[in-house]
């Protein structure tokens, strides 16, 4: 937690029971008729509850941002290329049948349905900041457990190194895929370490509810220390690898978006510099003053070992 | 008429001042500003440049007559875009502007863009065309480079996400607006209006 987060939070917080009321009465909604006619676009509302436990190691004393803000504002370029394109247009997104395959360098492939894997660990809330590389964030309570978890139950062989991600590109259920502005599929990666840090989480929910479908329905990754590109969205495979998997941003501007991405105030972004950032959702509005940003995006604790000695100027 | 398009040329800059008191001005205020008056002033730049193609064609001088109004518009626009990116998002910190300017071309672009333009807005004036006579016109001539300097702004901008679609778009118009002054094409217009 750092020191600009304690000055907002008197005014940001949005107090817990508040919080979970509204928490309860969004489950309520999602249950009752509303729920129907809600179905329609991208907020549906899917059966199933999301029975998480909060994890005390990220609270709320951060100050959540507003769920509005954080289901209209998104880069999920496969429904379009401006912010509010995937709130708009992701309605078509087919979450359920849904599958994900694990392999490549494993001693146990897995091909599972959402609902097995719903079932590998108890879901976890955490209250996780989110950095976008653009130079805004969010503090987003997210439904989940740790990647290792999944992990764990395919025993990635010595000789693997990286894990690749793979997204969802399905021009028929998403409109931005007719559009070349990515080399589709969405592709990310992570080294192994990284991808088996505890903070690393296997999300399928935010808020108490099942993702939005602009919000990357109906399971991503969340990896609070990168900036946000890395966290993605909708993914259907997972590969163990031994080199480098190639990341789709790193492949359209290499010069701005490295492999990496760790979040770091001191390593300037071409165009813009890194060391602060806008938090949307500050009451104080248009007035509000920029956040120093912070090194792994205040999570150093627990990831800076992963990069010890590593030149971060260089592995950007 | 021209009380109309005084009227209707600060409509964009009430529709974000109404906005602003509905808090309707989405999840990232700021940023929905800076690219709100800088695509206006965009387009006030090429109605502005449209004015002479729309002569040639007519004949009529009415055209010219709304143009000052526009192009001083278009420095309205710029002028808020500028501020506003110097107050809210660098915090009047002149340093780090200088900074950004030299190192971010795009930033650079922009920056030139609003220096060329100060001369022609504060020449914009009957007593500034007496003063300069013929080089009043070779001043405002900046103004085709201004339409260059303002498309590598917006399109450096946009290229680092890959997301130029809307930029070439402005490309082609301002470009077409450019070719109408070139002797072939101004004889053609002329033409018309015959």
């Amino acid at each position: 937690m750092d020191m600009n987060d304690i000055d907002l939070s008197t005014d940001c917080i949005t107090p817990k029971a508040v919080f979970n009321r509204r928490r309860e009465w969004m489950k309520a909604v999602a249950a009752g008729g509303v729920g129907s006619w809600l179905s329609q676009g991208a907020f549906a509302m899917e059966a199933i509850k999301l029975a998480s436990t909060p994890n005390v190691n990220y609270p709320a004393s951060l100050g959540v941002t507003p769920y509005k803000s954080a289901t209209t504002y998104n880069n999920f370029y496969e429904f379009g290329t401006d912010k509010a394109d995937p709130a708009q247009y992701a309605g078509t997104l087919q979450t359920r049948p849904w599958t994900m395959t694990i392999g490549g360098l494993v001693k146990k492939p897995l091909t599972l349905d959402i609902d097995s894997l719903l079932k590998i660990a108890p879901l976890e809330e955490r209250i996780y900041r989110m950095r976008c590389v653009e130079g805004w964030s969010m503090v987003i309570p997210w439904d989940g457990y740790s990647l290792s978890k999944l992990l764990a139950k395919v025993e990635p062989l010595g000789s693997a190194k990286y894990i690749e991600f793979i997204s969802l590109a399905d021009s028929k259920q998403m409109p931005g895929v007719k559009d070349a502005v990515i080399d589709w599929p969405y592709r990310e990666g992570l080294r192994l370490d990284e991808a088996m840090n505890p903070l690393t989480l296997l999300t399928f929910g935010m808020y108490g509810e099942p993702l939005p479908r602009q919000n990357g329905a109906p399971v991503r990754i969340v990896v609070p220390w990168k900036y946000g590109f890395k966290s993605a969205k909708s993914i259907i495979s997972m590969r163990l690898t031994a080199e480098m998997p190639k990341t789709s941003w790193s492949q359209i501007n290499p010069r701005e978006y490295g492999f990496y991405s760790n979040v770091n105030p001191l390593v300037d972004h071409p165009r813009w510099s890194q060391a602060t950032e806008r938090r949307i959702g500050d009451p104080r509005g248009v007035f509000a003053p920029k956040i120093k940003t912070e090194l792994f995006n205040g999570y150093g604790d627990q990831v800076a070992s992963l990069y010890a000695g590593m030149d971060l100027k260089k592995y950007y | 008429m021209k009380i109309i398009l005084f009227l209707c040329a600060t409509l964009p800059l009430d529709r974000l001042i109404w906005l602003g008191l509905q808090n309707d001005l989405g999840a990232n205020p700021i940023e929905m500003i800076t690219r709100s008056t800088g695509t206006w002033a965009l387009v006030f730049l090429c109605l502005t440049l449209a004015m002479t193609p729309l002569r040639l064609i007519s004949g009529s001088l009415f055209w010219i007559k709304q143009r000052r109004m526009l192009g001083l518009f278009c420095f309205f626009y710029a002028t808020l875009h500028f501020f506003i990116w110097l107050y809210l998002d660098q915090d009047w910190d002149v340093h780090a502007m200088f900074h950004d300017v030299l190192k971010r071309p795009f930033i650079t672009m922009g920056f030139l863009s609003y220096l060329l333009l100060l001369p022609l807005a504060i020449s914009s004036n009957r007593f500034s065309q007496r003063r300069l006579g013929r080089r009043w016109l070779v001043l405002h001539r900046l103004v085709y480079l201004i339409a260059g300097t303002v498309i590598l702004h917006y399109w450096w901008h946009k290229a680092g996400k890959n997301n130029v679609a809307v930029v070439e778009i402005y490309a082609v118009v301002l470009g077409l607006l450019l070719i109408c002054r070139l002797p072939p094409f101004r004889v053609f217009f002329q033409s018309l209006s015959k």
